[in-house]
């Protein structure tokens, strides 16, 4: 297994420089996750407007994987319906957990490296987890275990 | 039982054949075992001795009168003596068996519920595994007593003692310590923080877990009135540990767990305890766990401590000099004498990710927490790299570590 099939370069660039990577003043739904193994934390902020995610962002630490899963899921759940989001995730937990490619999202199909590290997949859907308990106006710490 | 070398000079190197499971390759490459913090490997004497005692003498303890009875109940409290024997205790009453550390603590976390009160208070340090500190945070919340910290003065990881006496003043009833670090890799002066316990007539427990296995451990040298480890930290089998307790305190607290063989006479109403230790070992005892901790005792000591203890110890002092090289490290512990264990973060790279990539080349390393999460807090990092280090682990593998850690400072950075 050569280790730039788990970290593409998108993973890597996205933990370089992640994506909107603030607090969101506007926010109207927040939710952490966190993986008591590893002590990485990830706190989303979304602005939802009727069913829809006007704007999202996150702060938190945590390995390559996580920081750069949050980044994606952040810039692929912009401007978002709710239904739209969970098909999303729903997509992304596949390429992570079976590493199916999706040819029409490389962005989230750069995390199909994932599935060969079993103990990773919890990195890759931190994130998402935390966002989909936000929009949903679940306010309690979302966790991986 | 000897291990393969003369023990006057350890071949270090030939040892590691004692150990099946690091003859392997993983990921094609040869395996490179780092996270002997969290268990070590078992030399092939203790694996034989639990096929054999599974093969020829396995019943139950101190029920049967027939030959197979006989001879477990032999063999289980053969392995009380040599434990006593290990650590110097004066009497084999005062091993108890237990899971390992974590339950040797919350025993005497359970038991003294009844020995405290509103307005005493619990005494550990900043650098505690959370099994040295949540037993003693539920002790506090049912007794109503103050839980207090000796601080740790930084990445250097030492105990800042400035101010113990001044703590140990505020109606401290028991004070519990690690005697190495689990990540700091600290080795605390075990011996003046009992007998500055002791003055305050606060009972003193020490943390084993780290040290039993590496160095020699004496407990009336340190002068300690509890003392636990893990089987499984030094080259026994998993799920056997010991509680080391004063005799005159076990005798006067109260059981731990009850049923089966920790009772005198039993009454629908009302019981009697067994004599110390039985008393605190309710029901059926991993018998074969014991029978394995006696062989990976008797392996350890032909060795001899003194002699793993300094080559651990030497391991970890290289792999600290050379890991200070690497561009964008932070190392914690003491940089000068120190257990077999480094930890480290790294700048760009999150320790998941190291372990990862180290992984890939055979090496396994521990990325995380490592259950000291209050100390990272205070120091500001919340996930950290270790290799830690046993007597079958050689220079030539901490080269492997220093190469690894240097590509993934490139990789991630
Ligand atoms: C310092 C220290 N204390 C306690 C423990 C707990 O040991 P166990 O899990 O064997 O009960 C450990 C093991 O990680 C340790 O390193």
């Amino acid at each position: 297994m050569d280790l730039t099939e788990l970290y593409q370069s998108v993973i890597l660039e996205n933990n370089r420089r992640p994506r909107n990577y603030r607090k969101l003043p506007e926010a109207n739904r927040i939710a952490s996750g966190n993986n008591p193994v590893c002590g990485d934390e990830i706190t989303v902020f979304v602005q939802l407007d009727g069913d829809r995610i006007a704007d999202i962002s996150f702060q938190g630490a945590g390995c390559a994987i996580s920081q750069a899963s949050a980044s994606v899921m952040t810039q692929r759940l912009k401007g978002r319906t709710l239904a739209e989001a969970e098909t999303l995730f729903g997509r992304f937990k596949e390429i992570v957990t079976e590493g199916k490619p999706d040819d029409e999202d490389l962005d989230l199909s750069a995390f199909a490296g994932v599935h060969q590290f079993p103990a990773r997949i919890k990195c890759a859907t931190l994130g998402w987890h935390a966002a989909i308990n936000a929009v949903h106006g679940d306010s309690v710490t979302a966790s991986t275990e | 039982m000897k291990p393969s070398i003369d023990a006057s000079a350890p071949d270090w190197a030939a040892l590691r054949d004692d150990f099946p499971i690091l003859g392997q390759s993983v990921h094609g490459h040869p395996l490179v075992y780092f996270d002997n913090g969290a268990t070590t490997q078992k030399p092939r004497v203790v694996i034989e001795s639990l096929v054999h005692y599974y093969e020829h003498d396995n019943a139950n303890v101190h029920r049967g009168v027939h030959e197979l009875s006989f001879r477990a109940t032999t063999a289980y409290e053969a392995a009380r003596t040599r434990v006593a024997e290990f650590i110097h205790a004066a009497s084999s009453d005062e091993i108890v068996f237990t899971r390992g550390t974590t339950e040797g603590l919350n025993l005497i976390a359970y038991t003294f519920t009844s020995r405290l009160k509103p307005g005493d208070a619990i005494l550990v340090t900043e650098m505690e595994h959370h099994s040295n500190l949540v037993p003693w945070q539920l002790l506090a919340k049912r007794t109503g007593a103050r839980l207090l910290f000796v601080p740790v003065t930084g990445d250097d990881g030492l105990l800042d003692l400035s101010g113990i006496e001044g703590l140990l003043a505020q109606n401290v009833k028991l004070f519990a310590f690690p005697q190495v670090s689990n990540t700091l890799g600290t080795i605390n002066p075990a011996q003046e923080l009992c007998a500055r316990a002791r003055a305050h007539g606060a009972v003193s427990v020490v943390d084993a877990a780290q040290s039993a296995g590496h160095m020699p451990v004496d407990v009336q040298a340190l002068g300690c009135d509890f003392l636990a480890f893990s089987g499984h930290k030094m080259a026994g089998p998993t799920g056997i540990g010991v509680l080391y307790g004063r005799l005159k305190l076990l005798e006067e607290m109260d059981p731990f767990q009850s049923g089966g063989d920790m009772i005198a006479s039993v009454q629908y109403d009302h019981s009697t305890w067994n004599k110390v230790p039985h008393k605190f070992e309710a029901g059926t005892p991993h018998i074969a766990g014991a029978v394995g901790l006696h062989a990976a005792l008797d392996y350890l000591d032909a060795i001899g401590r003194p002699a793993i203890a300094a080559h651990d110890s030497q391991l970890a002092r290289d792999a600290y000099a050379r890991l200070a090289e690497v561009p964008g490290i932070r190392l914690f512990g003491p940089s000068g004498e120190r257990g077999g264990l480094v930890c480290f973060g790294l700048a760009g790279a999150h320790a998941h990710d190291v372990v990862t990539f180290a992984d890939q080349e055979g090496i396994a390393l521990r990325g995380g927490h490592h259950c000291t999460q209050p100390l990272w807090h205070k120091l500001g990092i919340a996930a950290t790299t270790r290799a830690s280090f046993y007597l079958y682990n050689t220079p030539a593998e901490v080269d492997r570590l220093i190469g690894v850690i240097h590509r993934a400072a490139k990789f991630f950075g």
